[in-house]
């Protein structure tokens, strides 16, 4: 039996109340006023779609011996990178094998489902096991528009295999339609649209019938025999008159979490879907519907073994872990949407050397260090010689990933001299459980939330970003571990 | 077993720069400036030197690299000379050099000059710098000096259940302490008196630092020409002489920063290298024994540690000590009596030299009565460099 294995899911901790974007910009486009309603997901300074991704990632793989995973595949329309694979990148997060495969889906908002459909023919032709797909996407609409209100940040992630499957794939259908509603030139930042009423009455109105339609007659079904419908579609009023269109009741209609997250793109559908799969039991079926040029829609069975699966973060564990970002300025400064000052400190060269960092990666990406086989020290960056000073053995080691391991505060500040783009900025000594040390930067918290002997979880985070050479480059943050957890 | 360097060095002559924003002052000029004073406090010719150490820090900006910069400002006679980097002990790194070339023979007369010019930045604070190698610029927190003193903070209040509040009271007394010393020092870079509440109501600059806990960015140069006390004493008959006592210098094994055992509440460099300077020295108890002391305060928080790295606090007790005015111009062991990098200023590689211009000019009782140190016997200098978890600590110990 070939399905999903296991979900996680990744919604930022910050939600920027839409009456205040409004409030800073509903003076160009006074109509916006329809859209200022609940609140946005919004990407922390330090956070992109590829680590998004990451943390979506690794909260679907918890549990699972890293060594499992065969693929991972990374959807997004924000890849940092034209060229540079992204998922390698969070194939690196999660300390993967090296001999996994990996592959980068665009292009379109349905590539999040492209490649889930990809990692589903992959299992299904037994040429990979356990192939980990994570979207992110996190999109801009330009200062005032209707995508700055209505996009949101945010990624979910589905393991696909053969073995424990918590949701049975039944079978697809897809459409491609070069349907351009919405479109972005490769050099553009921001999102542009067409007439929103062409979008919803064509796009919408046209395509979801289709693919619910294609794929019922494929497979014998009928809209009312399944439990829970999800597709994207952030216009409430073509929502109500798709769902009466179908002939679907209110509870089998997933909410799209506009009014706390936002469209958050590739990521949309596979977030949704995880919802599901938390609010799910076994017999449930299910139809996951992606929408923007073209659809697909998976059609799959929830088994019995849903409740073997132990619980994760997933949609309800992120959207509790949220705090305010009350200042729209703030929110223009991180996606590096204006310009601000940083000081001439600000302004010193950032390096980096891909030489040095291929010789590194797995003590950059997988947070890799080593533990002395003679005496158990752990110690990170790997060492040659044992750091115990009762110890010293020459190149008596083997790796250790301490991304998961977790670790307590030693020591702390926070330094409002350090250049950033969001200061202060927070960091301090951590002590990993179970051994090593290391400084790291804090992120999603303030000086306030830190103690010495405090709880930390690692974070994969953008480390800096060289505009010059447009380069984001990324390693490990600590974040205070919620509250309870060890 | 070796037998030290007590004793077989003496410090013939010395001089500093006023230290501050020399804005109009180029490093050649700072160093000449040094240099003109310390070889007529010497009493003899430029040719008489035979070799020469040159401190400095910064690369990217001062002086470059290379010995050349000295041969060149001085027009030193194709003597040789030896640049020295090793964080903020670069000073005293250039004086043990060149106390070693005396100590071992090899020269007669030789010069130690450090020399750092840091405004040309454009920013406050020092200069941003990959100081740890490419990887650690790359995945190592976006960190400042005082961001990584100031975690000696948070650790030390935790490791001795000090207050946060009491140990900023103390970081307070210690900056007061040095305010009030720098104010009455015409070659100081800060030379005004702060009173403990303004020092306490300071902005934040790395929790729980604030700005007067921190030093002092300045340029500046301080040398020294020394030589073996046979010749000291045909150059200088009839004059007291400065011997060094001690010169000990140590560096993080990588414990600190990986082995999970440090607590983070103070040096282990300065721990080991202070045991084995009053070991050269013959100094059995440092807290009866030491009459003064310029130490590395960088920041208040790393005076305050270092008074217990010096074995001359009881572990958790710096506080008390530093409260009670035992630091103070006029307690038992006055701490930074030129007002220490806090007001006397902090161009890096030249503070090593500057400290012990001070314990040189303490011992020889050459500043006016209200500055001076009652009946020293030993001075003691300390510089950390570095971060408080990969540092270079040096000490040295000078007497009569």
């Amino acid at each position: 039996m070939v399905g999903i294995r296991s979900y996680g899911g990744y919604i930022p901790r910050y939600r920027l109340n839409r009456m205040i974007v409004f409030g800073s910009m509903g003076w160009i486009n006074p109509a916006n006023m329809l859209n200022a309603q609940g609140e946005k997901a919004v990407a922390n300074f330090d956070e992109d779609s590829v680590t998004m991704a990451a943390a979506a990632a690794s909260d679907c793989a918890a549990g699972f011996n890293r060594d499992l995973v065969g693929g991972v595949y990374f959807a997004s329309t924000t890849a940092p990178y034209k060229e540079r694979l992204c998922a390698n990148l969070v194939a690196g997060a999660l300390a993967a094998r090296e001999d996994v495969r990996t592959a980068d889906f665009g292009g379109g908002l349905k590539a999040g489902t492209s490649a889930l459909i990809a990692a589903l023919d992959a299992v299904s032709a037994g040429t990979a096991e356990n192939v980990l797909v994570s979207a992110a996407d996190s999109r801009l609409g330009t200062m005032g528009s209707v995508q700055e209100l209505m996009f949101g940040d945010g990624a979910a992630a589905l393991m696909v295999g053969d073995t424990d499957v918590i949701a049975e794939f039944k079978g697809s259908f897809s459409t491609g339609h070069d349907f351009v509603d919405h479109f972005r030139g490769s050099e553009a930042k921001y999102d542009r649209q067409w007439e929103e009423r062409w979008i919803r009455d064509v796009g919408f109105g046209q395509f979801i019938p289709e693919v619910v339609n294609g794929l019922c007659e494929k497979y014998g079904v009928a809209p009312g025999d399944f439990a829970k419908i999800i597709y994207p579609c952030y216009f409430g009023g073509a929502r109500k008159s798709l769902n009466k269109k179908l002939g679907l009741e209110a509870d089998q209609v997933v909410d799209n979490l506009q009014a706390v997250v936002g469209d958050t793109g590739t990521a949309q559908p596979l977030l949704m879907m995880v919802k599901a799969l938390e609010e799910a039991k076994p017999g449930d079926k299910i139809l996951l519907i992606s929408y923007g040029s073209g659809c697909d829609a998976l059609y799959f069975e929830v088994t019995d073994k849903l409740h073997e699966l132990k619980p994760r973060r997933g949609v309800m564990g992120s959207l509790n872990r949220r705090a305010d970002l009350d200042n729209y300025a703030k929110y223009l400064t991180w996606r590096r949407m204006v310009k601000v000052d940083t000081g001439l400190r600000g302004e010193e060269q950032k390096w980096t050397r891909w030489s040095l960092m291929w010789r590194s990666h797995r003590a950059m990406l997988s947070l890799e260090g080593n533990k002395c086989t003679v005496c158990g020290t752990v110690q990170f960056p790997p060492q040659k010689v044992c750091v115990n000073p009762e110890c010293g053995a020459v190149d008596q080691t083997e790796p250790v990933v301490l991304s998961d391991v977790g670790g307590k505060i030693a020591s702390f500040t926070s330094d409002m001299l350090a250049a950033s783009i969001n200061p202060p900025a927070v960091y301090g000594s951590v002590n990993f459980n179970g051994g090593g040390r290391y400084i790291f930067d804090f992120t999603d918290c303030t000086v306030d939330d830190l103690a010495v002997g405090g709880p930390v979880d690692f974070s994969f985070r953008i480390k800096y970003y060289d505009a010059m050479r447009d380069i984001t480059d990324y390693f490990w943050k600590a974040v205070p571990a919620a509250e309870g957890a060890e | 077993m070796a037998k030290g360097i007590r004793d077989k060095v003496v410090i013939l002559g010395m001089g500093c720069t006023k230290f501050g924003e020399r804005w109009e002052s180029a490093p050649e000029d700072l160093a000449v400036e040094a240099f003109t004073e310390c070889i007529e406090d010497a009493g003899i010719e430029k040719k008489e030197i035979q070799a020469a150490w040159l401190g400095s820090h910064f690369d990217e900006i001062n002086i470059g690299k290379g010995g050349n910069f000295l041969g060149a400002a001085l027009k030193l006679p194709l003597v040789p000379v030896t640049r020295v980097e090793n964080f903020c002990a670069s000073g005293t790194e250039a004086f043990r050099g060149a106390c070693y070339g005396v100590a071992s023979g090899a020269y007669d007369i030789a010069l130690a000059l450090g020399v750092e010019k840091l405004k040309d930045t454009g920013y406050g604070g020092l200069p941003d710098s990959p100081a740890f190698g490419q990887q650690q610029a790359m995945i190592g927190p976006n960190a400042t000096a005082p961001g990584m003193f100031a975690q000696l903070g948070t650790a030390y209040s935790a490791a001795y259940n000090v207050p946060m509040e009491k140990v900023k009271e103390a970081m307070a007394h210690i900056s007061w302490k040095s305010h009030q010393n720098g104010a009455n020092n015409p070659r100081a870079h800060l030379r005004k008196a702060i009173p403990v509440e303004q020092i306490l109501a300071a902005p934040m600059i790395a929790y729980p630092l604030g700005l007067f806990d921190c030093c002092g960015v300045s340029d500046g140069s301080a040398c020294a020409i020394v030589t073996t006390p046979e010749i000291a004493k045909k150059v200088k008959a009839n004059e007291e002489l400065v011997k060094v006592k001690a010169l000990q210098v140590s560096v993080s094994s990588g414990e600190e920063a990986m082995y999970t055992d440090w607590d983070g509440s103070g040096m282990l460099t300065t721990r080991r290298a202070s045991s084995e300077a009053y070991k050269e020295a013959g100094i059995k108890n440092p807290r009866e024994e030491i009459s003064m002391m310029e130490v590395h305060d960088c920041f208040s928080i790393t005076e305050l540690a270092t008074m217990e790295d010096l074995h001359i606090s009881e572990p958790g007790k710096a506080c008390d000590d530093i409260l009670d005015g035992f630091y103070d111009l006029t307690g038992q062991i006055p701490c930074q009596p030129d007002g220490g990098l806090k007001c006397f200023g902090h161009p890096i590689a030249a503070s090593g030299l500057r400290m012990l211009f001070e314990m040189y000019n303490q011992l020889l009782r050459r500043w006016p009565e209200e500055r001076l140190v009652k009946d020293p016997k030993f001075g003691l200098t300390h510089n950390l460099g570095g971060v408080p978890n990969q540092n270079v600590c040096s000490i040295a110990i000078v007497g009569l």
